[in-house]
């Protein structure tokens, strides 16, 4: 479960003075559910979910991950979350064995669960042939492939996605995809960040649209046609927002 | 601190470590096999360059001289000097490198010998020129040589003995051992490498481990792991100070090496060049490179921390090389001593005391001292580390 409560963080810039990267923004992901987090780039959703992974403090209003606080207990929210963003790289020199081994110990994990864990993922996610390879050879497709087993090797209750097609082929962005499907199936809290309204429509039970920092619309994909009056989520989104010229205007102060 | 998250994350900067060649370059070859071959390299040109000089006969112009005969042709039978017959200004031949020297014998000079007249004989070098130097040294012993046998045919003309100039005679008598002598002799260059070593062997580790995970993504991707921050930093910690010490122990195990098996060559001596340092002192200089081992560990650490990328992490440590560097040098100076104000200032008192220890002076106050103070700087660089670690403001700098 995630609990946003008027969430918010702001950053001091030399040029721009105080910047509100997340303002205000509330809502609840529950279990075996996948909250779709949708924004244009500089909206706010990566600065929102490393709040969420406890990676950034907010400045005010508060969250709870998998009922811990993230700020009170950090550590216990990193240790029931996988945390996968486009920043999140692998380490070159390490195989990807060795990387989910890593992560796995870092968890706490004894060497035979991890052992094991591997294996299951590895058979999950077809990665055998390329689990004894160094990471700094392997394709984007592999890559993204290790890093949801490092996010999956503690089995974690809470799975936060950013943008983890970005840059992917087709056949390995639907992969994924299918894999985000798996852990609703088995009852994680998804949260899903993207700009790629496809997905969106796809794979979010509930979506939320984030602009300038702010939650402008929530809801079901069907709450939100009515809501707006439009099939198409591209559309929906571009009205959420307040129409181009606002897209447009988010654009220039990036 | 939890020591399994320390050992998991210490073991994987290893591995990592020595699976990348530009670390194994700074830690392993270029203190094995660079320096060495470096430092005998030099050591080979330079006494090949030096024997060549001395070989050559001194090549010399003879000012003067045509009333003095006898003085021109004792020094024209010596071997060791090639008279050149001016064909231009000798002092423009002198600066052209052409011969080494030119001597002026004054007018009346042989005949003077004889009256006992006093005469100057003038040089005529060109200062700090290697070959002219050699060439004065090699004048001035013939010249003095002719006096001091001009001064015993004048004292035996008169019928004295030639002890009466000489009523007594000097002996040097060495009481220290081998070992003191020694540390003595290299008491200023041992911590001085040792520190400089220690330092660069750390620079590298530091960036790559920090400055350069956040460049590569990594950075991130460890920090979403449920790890103390604290176990981090001591973990990379560690990694940082085993690189540091690797090329302390690698650069000086090559070095004695080199200075054994060169010395040999060179010198044509059984133990080589290799200095008879007193085993104590070298112990007393490792206890004290530990700490100031940590504190650069960790000062590196923190600077590499606050930049983004590996080549921005180089521009702030290049700055610090320089005032890392000229403590050590000014440690190496002769007459600069340990004393209650030089004990203060970081790394200069650590080399100062090392120094001391190496010629077996154990001067225990400024030594705990010392230890002491260099231990605060360290633990307070590990705490600045540890903050900045949880800055998020340098961790996620945009």
């Amino acid at each position: 479960m995630i609990e946003a409560r008027h969430l918010t963080k702001t950053f001091k810039d030399k040029k721009r003075g105080v910047i509100k990267a997340v303002d205000d923004v509330t809502f609840t992901c529950r279990p075996g559910q996948i909250y779709g987090l949708l924004g244009a780039n500089g909206a706010g959703k990566t600065t929102a979910l490393r709040m969420l992974a406890t990676l950034l403090q907010p400045t005010s209003g508060s969250a709870s991950v998998a009922g811990f606080d993230v700020v009170t207990a950090a550590e216990k929210v990193r240790a029931n979350v996988g945390f996968l963003a486009a920043s999140t790289a692998l380490y070159g020199r390490l195989t990807a064995r060795e990387m989910i081994a890593y992560f796995g110990q870092l968890n706490g994990l004894p060497l035979p669960e991890i052992a094991t864990r591997t294996q299951r993922l590895a058979d999950e996610l077809v990665m055998h042939e390329f689990l004894d390879r160094r990471c700094d050879k392997f394709s984007t497709g592999m890559k993204q492939k290790t890093s949801i087993a490092r996010t999956l090797i503690h089995d974690p209750a809470v799975m936060i996605f950013d943008e983890p097609t970005l840059g992917l082929d087709v056949m390995t962005a639907r992969a994924i995809v299918r894999f985000v499907r798996e852990c609703r199936n088995q009852d994680k809290t998804v949260i899903y960040s993207t700009h790629v309204m496809a997905e969106v429509e796809k794979l979010c039970d509930v979506i939320g649209i984030i602009h300038d920092g702010r939650l402008v619309a929530e809801g079901t994909l069907v709450e939100l046609q009515t809501r707006f009056g439009e099939k198409d989520m591209e559309e929906i989104f571009v009205k959420a927002v307040g129409g181009e010229a606002a897209i447009a205007d988010a654009v220039t102060k990036l | 601190m939890n020591w399994f998250f320390i050992r998991t994350i210490y073991l994987k900067e290893l591995k990592d470590s020595l699976r990348d060649r530009r670390t194994l370059i700074s830690m392993v070859v270029v203190p094995t096999l660079l320096m060495p071959i470096l430092m005998l390299g030099f050591v080979t040109v330079f006494s090949t360059v030096i024997k060549k000089a001395q070989d050559e006969a001194t090549s010399m112009v003879i000012v003067g001289g045509t009333d003095s005969p006898g003085v021109v042709a004792a020094i024209k039978a010596e071997k060791k000097f090639k008279i050149i017959e001016p064909i231009t200004d000798f002092k423009k031949m002198i600066m052209e490198k052409r011969i080494r020297l030119a001597v002026e014998i004054p007018a009346g000079f042989e005949a003077a010998l004889k009256t006992g007249e006093p005469k100057t004989v003038t040089f005529y070098h060109y200062e700090g020129e290697m070959k002219s130097g050699m060439g004065v040294s090699e004048v001035d012993r013939f010249f003095r040589s002719l006096r001091d046998k001009t001064v015993e045919i004048r004292l035996t003309d008169r019928g004295l003995s030639a002890d009466l100039i000489k009523p007594f005679q000097i002996k040097r008598q060495n009481v220290a051992p081998p070992e003191k002598v020694d540390g003595n002799k290299f008491g200023g260059f041992v911590p001085y490498l040792i520190i400089i070593l220690c330092f660069t062997g750390a620079m590298y580790p530091a960036i790559d481990l920090t400055a350069g995970e956040k460049e590569r993504g990594t950075m991130e991707t460890l920090l979403c792991s449920p790890v103390n921050r604290v176990n981090i930093v001591i973990g990379k910690l560690l990694m940082v100070l085993t690189a540091s010490i690797s090329t302390i122990m690698l650069s000086l195990g090559s070095m004695s090496v080199s200075l054994i098996t060169g010395g040999a060559m060179l010198a044509g001596a059984t133990n080589g060049l290799i200095p008879q340092i007193d085993p104590a002192g070298i112990a007393g200089v490792f206890a004290m490179i530990a700490p100031i081992a940590l504190f650069f560990a960790a000062l590196l650490l923190t600077i590499s921390l606050a930049a983004k990328s590996h080549k921005e992490a180089q521009s702030y440590i290049s700055p610090l090389l320089v005032m890392v560097f000229m403590p050590a040098v000014i440690g190496t100076l002769p007459g600069v001593e340990l004393t209650m104000k030089t004990a203060f200032i970081p790394i200069l008192n650590v080399c100062l005391a090392c120094k001391e220890m190496l010629s077996g002076v154990w001067h225990w106050n400024y030594i705990a001292l010392i230890f002491v103070s260099t231990g605060l700087y360290a633990a307070i660089a590990v705490a600045l580390c540890v903050k900045m670690f949880n800055r998020e403001s340098v961790m996620f700098r945009a």
